[in-house]
């Protein structure tokens, strides 16, 4: 069988024709299969749903429990029988109950990543290696120029600057799935231990996570009485990055903004969006991550999909790796 | 260096003086010697190391990874030294055991030699992260770019210091790079270092501005007048036959005014403006004196066609003598005495304004004779010459500014505390034909409004908005719809570089005019006839 048989783009998302499923469809469908919770692969209106407990708990959570006809749970490496095709999830490593997913039939077997990335996580199960045929690998930061820091040396920037600048709030811009939640919980692993203030767009992923066992210490929520602006001197707080430039954050007292993403390796990206202290935090693989990853799983060929195409496209060529970008439409990162 | 990349990275995104001088006193406190001096001496320019191409850079980086690969990474990332520093290949078993300080990263650039240059660049770069890898090419490109002026780094030592910033301006030009002796008298280890060079600044005296009400209480029998020139102020300090030109932040300007610098033949230290033209016949406007700013070279034409020269307003020092104690009306009889003894096309006396009440000099000051006076000062008779802004002795009176209504067209998010407010302005005025109309952008203000006015034009933007791109919103701007602002300004300039062919000096929002209709706005050609 050919790889391009068992899956191809539609403009639904990927398809596959032997099992009759799409993965991370961005249009409603009959049967999905979604690797992870952020919004540009996690949609409501599918008539049904695989993925992973967690991922479905967090769509419930974001989309209502009514988010799809029926939903089925795919346990971790689990193999499951979908039209004679062999379905499976492994970890990615990307947020909470994120999953590649790997489809095999006639020979062939394609691991499709979603997003992935590979530093140690507390927040996520870690990224497994399978090995396959074709990889479809995301390309967010694909470009050499993607080199994330360790995390953790990032979080004591911001300890250290709250530190320097005590009458100031630190607002960390983080988006609200598997990002801020791992701010947070690379604050404590850092030793921080006063409150953490959240935006209300957070409490309920934060609660979920801490249910699932990930202790994220004492969360209080970014409100004020008006009389208050001194409290929040010195604080920490995290919110979702579109909520930084709206009136929200005018309850802050002069507060220093700060953002953790990958892209704030751009000192240009930082400048553009106000940007005051940058933090270098992705959930998505940098660009050695990618290419080692690659190399890792064995695979012939690659696909590469949403990001940066060109580039992982040419490294591919220099390692003598067939590679081609597979156009899918329709995702836009939520989660970085 | 892992710390002063970090200190850089921070300097350039901090928007506030106050944080980026917290900053600063940081560094200096928890930064050894002789690092801390070397980063000072980086940030206020003093730093000498040989320059290094950018086709170097490339050349380098192109023998160590693919040149597509590079191409597509430099396009997206559009600033070389900070694409050179990221895809530099990481070379862990070519790294020291201890990460390089900035004294060692100086020391092997700056005893390269012009031949070995690429290599030990390249060494550094092999041994370095990414944010020192960028710290080094923005040492040997030139130039750190991060928003702080010799003046505010200089002011940060004095708050690390507890003294007056005159202090270190006064002792600056004696001093070196790593600046030990400096450091070790601020920490209080060792006591004041002497003054060695020759020919050093003296802080300047600066003025306050005359409120609306206080000068009913003083006696104009006490203060001598003069015009306020809108040109450079300059402080020309010649001793032992050295010759410097010092702008009045003590920044040493002598380069750019090579022909004045060669008329500077006295022993002396005088306090005036710098103007071009020929004093004897005809000041140059404001436009003129643009011509010889922000230079790198000033060829020989221009300084034939619009040579400078000092219109002289005090004398500080002259052979041994330090005047600056003595007071202002014994210190200008010495100077109209020493004036008379110089080059008379490179050096003239401010002429005194005589009035004999506050109304008469009031309406001197409305109607100046030149259109490079921006109004008087007023210096009391008795005062002595004191570093700094000292309130009392030297007030400014400015002629009142020109004002014009325009539209507002675009807004832009600000930094720091006004990051949630759309608080940068463009503002536009009409041109075109009669029924065809358009909006021509001529400048752009961020104060001269009230927090609550602020917070207005903030809600006018979000609910006028009609296109976004970025931080910036344009806002709705038409003949029937718009928020007229009335901008004051200093004065007018021709420009190429605006579309609408003037530039504003010192533009800021004087008055919302919500009462007005959009289409009433001024014209362009009302600040064409405003030209200087
Ligand atoms: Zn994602």
């Amino acid at each position: 069988m050919r790889a391009r048989d068992l899956l191809h783009p539609r403009p639904e998302g990927l398809y596959c024709p032997p099992g009759d499923f799409y993965i991370d469809p961005v249009r409603p469908v009959g049967r999905a299969l979604i690797t992870h919770g952020h919004s540009d692969h996690a949609r409501s209106g599918h008539a049904h749903v695989l993925a992973t407990r967690q991922t479905l708990d967090i769509m419930a959570l974001r989309y209502g429990e009514d988010f799809a006809g029926t939903t089925q749970t795919a346990v971790i490496g689990e193999i499951i029988d979908i039209g004679g095709v062999k379905v499976s999830f492994h970890p990615a490593g990307h947020v909470l109950g994120s999953a590649q997913i790997a489809v095999e039939h006639g020979g062939v077997r394609i691991v499709a990543s979603g997003d992935y990335k590979r530093r140690a996580d507390p927040t996520c199960a870690s990224f497994e290696t399978i090995q396959c045929d074709v990889f479809i690998t995301e390309a967010t930061f694909g470009l050499p120029v993607f080199r994330h820091p360790d995390a953790g040396h990032e979080v004591e920037k911001l300890m250290k600057s709250a530190q320097q600048f005590p009458e100031r709030a630190h607002l960390v811009g983080a988006y609200a799935l598997g990002k801020a939640q791992r701010v947070m919980r690379l604050l404590r692993d850092n030793g921080y231990d006063r409150p953490i203030y959240i935006h209300g767009a957070l409490v309920k992923l934060s609660d979920y996570y801490q249910n699932q066992g990930i202790a994220l210490g004492e969360l209080l929520p970014a409100t004020v009485d008006r009389s208050g602006k001194e409290n929040f001197a010195g604080a920490i707080v995290v919110g979702p990055p579109s909520a930084f430039a709206d009136r929200w954050a005018r309850r802050f007292p002069d507060p220093v903004s700060a953002f953790a993403s990958g892209w704030m390796r751009i000192r240009q990206r930082a400048k553009q969006r106000g940007v005051e202290l940058p933090l270098i935090i992705s959930d998505h693989s940098d660009w050695d991550e990618l290419t080692e990853t690659i190399t890792e799983t064995g695979a012939s060929e690659v696909w590469v999909t949403h990001g940066r195409e060109e580039a992982l496209v040419r490294w591919c060529e220099l390692q003598g790796i067939a590679a081609r970008p597979l156009h899918l439409v329709g995702y836009e990162d939520e989660g970085d | 260096m892992n710390r002063f990349a970090e200190l850089l990275d921070r300097l350039v995104l901090t928007p506030s003086r106050n944080g980026k001088l917290k900053l600063m006193v940081d560094y200096f406190r928890a930064v050894e010697d002789p690092d801390r001096g070397l980063a000072l001496a980086a940030i206020t320019g003093d730093l000498n190391i040989a320059a290094v191409k950018p086709a170097m850079l490339r050349q380098l980086v192109s023998e160590r990874m693919d040149p597509v690969l590079f191409g597509y990474s430099y396009d997206y990332v559009g600033d070389l030294a900070e694409t050179v520093s990221l895809v530099w290949p990481d070379a862990p078993e070519r790294r020291p055991n201890r990460p390089p300080t900035l004294a060692d990263v100086v020391a092997l650039l700056q005893s390269a030699s012009r031949s070995d240059g690429p290599k030990v660049l390249a060494g550094l770069l092999d041994s370095a992260g990414i944010e020192a890898r960028y710290a080094i090419i923005k040492l040997v490109t030139g130039g750190l770019r991060i928003g702080v002026s010799a003046r505010l780094a200089k002011q940060a030592l004095a708050d690390f210091g507890d003294v007056d910033v005159a202090e270190i301006e006064e002792l600056w030009h004696g001093l070196a790079p790593p600046y030990l002796e400096l450091f070790a008298w601020l920490e209080g280890s060792a006591p004041k270092p002497e003054k060695a060079a020759k020919a050093l600044f003296r802080p300047v005296m600066l003025s306050t501005p005359v409120g609306d009400t206080n000068l009913d209480k003083l006696d104009p029998a006490d203060y001598a007048a003069e015009w306020k020139w809108d040109g450079i102020r300059v402080q020309a300090t010649c001793e032992a036959g050295v010759k410097r030109l010092y702008s009045r932040t003590g920044d040493d300007v002598s380069g750019a005014f090579p022909d004045l610098v060669d008329a500077m033949d006295f022993d002396a230290s005088i306090d005036g403006e710098l103007l071009v033209g020929d004093p004897r016949e005809a000041t140059g406007t404001f436009s003129d004196l643009q011509q010889r700013l922000n230079r790198k070279t000033v060829s020989a034409k221009m300084q034939a066609k619009y040579p400078a020269f000092i219109r002289c307003y005090d004398l500080l020092h002259i052979g041994a003598e330090d005047l600056r104690a003595l007071p202002f009306a014994e210190r200008r009889q010495r100077l109209e005495a020493f004036v008379a003894t110089l080059d008379p096309s490179r050096f003239d006396l401010s002429p005194l304004v005589s009035f004999a009440d506050w109304d008469e000099l009031e309406a001197l000051r409305k109607a100046p004779p030149h259109p490079i006076i921006e109004g008087v000062m007023l210096k009391r008779l008795d005062s002595p010459y004191l570093a700094g802004r000292p309130k009392g002795p030297w007030f400014k009176w400015k002629r009142d500014p020109h004002t014009v209504d325009a539209v507002l067209m675009y807004a832009q998010r600000g930094h720091g505390k006004r990051s949630s407010f759309y608080s940068d302005y463009t503002f536009g005025v009409w041109t075109g034909a009669e029924g065809a109309e358009e909006l021509v952008p001529v400048g752009k203000a961020y104060f001269g409004f009230t927090d609550e006015e602020l917070r207005q034009i903030d809600k006018y933007v979000r609910d006028n908005t009609i296109e976004r791109f970025g931080p910036v919103r344009s806002v709705r701007a038409d003949r029937t719809t718009g928020l007229v602002l009335e901008i004051a300004f200093e004065g007018l300039a021709r420009s190429t570089r605006h579309k609408s062919g003037v530039a504003m000096r010192f533009p800021r929002i004087s008055r919302l005019r919500w009462d007005k209709p959009s289409a009433e706005a001024d014209r362009i050609e009302t600040l064409e006839a405003m030209l200087d």
